[in-house]
């Protein structure tokens, strides 16, 4: 039958199906990961964040909400210049984690 | 009775304690570094939640330790450990043989110079919280006030917080401090748009939470989610400040007359200097530790040496004076004991 509308996908962050399993891999290799206080400096001094959409702040949080494929597509603007590590209150080493990042998310993508 | 307490620091722990052991019958001895007494207090305008003037609790405080032994312009040269007790040598001559030494050493204001990024002592509109309620209880400020404040700032956690100064502990008055000063400010430029850089509110106090809501509801101060990456000094000498506003996910600049940094409470290197003479230790986070932070946060590790106050780690001046009182009863129920 047809309504004449359709139901859009729902939006909902469902984390009962989040797959942890990359994030877990992640984890072990950047404890630090978890320490991110979603304070935003580094997307605030990111030179390539307002033209590409890159934040480490929300790279970190989508990875967590299984919205992976959202977080690679973001770290393709990063030009691993390190100025985020640079200014991370909770030291974070922002461009190594950047980098193990691409190597764990990168290599299940293909 | 004839028991030498040295009490070392006359800011509100120091006098309150002072007072309590005044009150059970002791006559003990304050040694404060500067000319004054009521330490931080003395420098602050009005308290929070309820608006009370510092001076009125600083003037309560000393009023009822007025027969102690006060010296001011005082400081620690030496302490020496003997049998049972502490030879404490004092910059002016005296020396004091004492079984009890009670710590109200308080704390130190971050150093705002140190984070450069947010241009304390470069740019000229850029303050701290410090030097902001200086204004409020002097008028004596010519960067406020001489320009129009269309818009003001500020900025939480300054050295708080923050790993790369070395602070990873939260100062926690500073929150409500700014939400205390913005609506200062608000009063007294009520055109003002005023905006709080906040990562995290810490409204955890009694009345705090409303003050908050005060904040926001009847004086339209502006809270944004987001660390201040960077300041600049724009032609005319305003300052302009970047963040991310975590909130919208997108990057916030914003032109401000005035900038306020809410520089955090950082361990008293005065304090510790003299805690290394006996020797004591320090927490993780700098200040001095107690033998345990629940059960026994008045004692430090040694006989006869106690502590009340800030020199412990951040605190409200209510939790501050809470804690002197009840290190006046450690020491009562330790002499008592010997
Ligand atoms: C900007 C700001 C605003 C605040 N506003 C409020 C508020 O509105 N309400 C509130 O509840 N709390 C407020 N606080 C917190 C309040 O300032 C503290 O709780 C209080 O000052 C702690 O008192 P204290 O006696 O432990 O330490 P201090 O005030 O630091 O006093 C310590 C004293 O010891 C002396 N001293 C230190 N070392 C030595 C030494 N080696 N020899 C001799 N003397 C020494 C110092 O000179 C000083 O006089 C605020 C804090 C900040 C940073
Ligand atoms: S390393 Fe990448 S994310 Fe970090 S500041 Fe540079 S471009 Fe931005
Ligand atoms: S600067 Fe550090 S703590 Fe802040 S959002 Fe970025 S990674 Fe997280
Ligand atoms: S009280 Fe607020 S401003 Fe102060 S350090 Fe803690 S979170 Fe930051």
């Amino acid at each position: 039958m047809d309504f004449g509308f359709g139901i859009a996908p729902s939006s909902t962050i469902n984390l009962d199906k989040v797959d942890r399993s990359r994030f877990t891999r992640l984890h072990e290799l950047e404890p630090d990961v978890y320490k991110c206080m979603a304070c935003g400096s580094c997307s605030s001094t990111c030179p390539a964040g307002r033209f590409s959409g890159m934040s480490v702040r929300k790279v970190i949080l989508a990875l967590q909400r299984g919205k992976e494929k959202e977080a690679v597509r973001m770290l393709k603007g990063c030009m691993l210049c390190g100025k985020c590590s640079m200014v991370c209150p909770r030291g974070i080493n922002t461009r190594h984690l950047i980098l193990s990042i691409c190597r764990i998310y990168n290599e299940e993508q293909q | 009775m004839k028991e030498n307490i040295v009490i070392i620091g006359g800011g509100a722990a120091g006098l309150e304690a002072a007072g309590q052991l005044i009150r059970l019958g002791y006559s003990p001895i304050i040694v404060e570094k500067e000319d004054h007494l009521g330490g931080h207090l003395a420098e602050w305008h009005c308290l929070f939640p309820d608006m009370t003037p510092a001076s009125d609790i600083v003037g309560r405080l000393a009023g009822a330790v007025s027969d102690a032994n006060i010296f001011t312009n005082t400081e620690i040269l030496f302490i020496n450990h003997l049998k049972d007790s502490y030879n404490v040598m004092l910059s002016n001559g005296v020396s004091i043989i004492a079984r009890v030494i009670l710590f109200t050493t308080g704390f130190r204001l971050f150093d705002a110079a140190r984070k450069e990024e947010y241009g304390y002592g470069i740019y000229n509109q850029v303050i701290t919280n410090s030097d902001l309620e200086h204004w409020f209880r002097t008028g004596d400020d010519d960067r406020i006030g001489s320009v129009p404040m269309e818009a003001v700032g500020f900025v939480h956690c300054v050295g708080s917080r923050d790993e790369k100064a070395g602070n990873a502990q939260c100062s926690k008055v500073c929150c409500i401090t700014a939400v205390k000063q913005a609506i200062e400010m608000k009063k007294r430029f009520p055109d003002a748009m005023v905006y709080c850089f906040y990562m995290d509110l810490r409204m955890f106090g009694k009345k705090y939470e409303d003050f908050y809501i005060s904040a926001q509801r009847d004086y339209g101060v502006r809270f944004i989610r987001g660390r201040v990456s960077e300041v600049s000094e724009n032609i005319e000498g305003k300052v302009v400040v970047k963040a991310e506003d975590t909130l919208a996910g997108k990057p916030v600049r914003v032109t401000l007359d005035l900038l306020v940094l809410m520089a955090g409470m950082v361990c008293n290197p005065d304090s510790t200097k003299v805690a290394s003479m006996i020797p004591l230790q320090t927490d993780s986070d700098g200040f001095l530790k107690s033998k345990d932070n629940i059960l026994e946060i008045t004692s430090s590790s040694r006989k006869g040496i106690f502590y009340a106050g800030a020199c412990t780690g951040p605190k409200t001046v209510p939790e501050t004076l809470a804690e002197a009182r009840s290190a006046a009863l450690d020491i009562h129920n330790f002499i008592e004991s010997l």
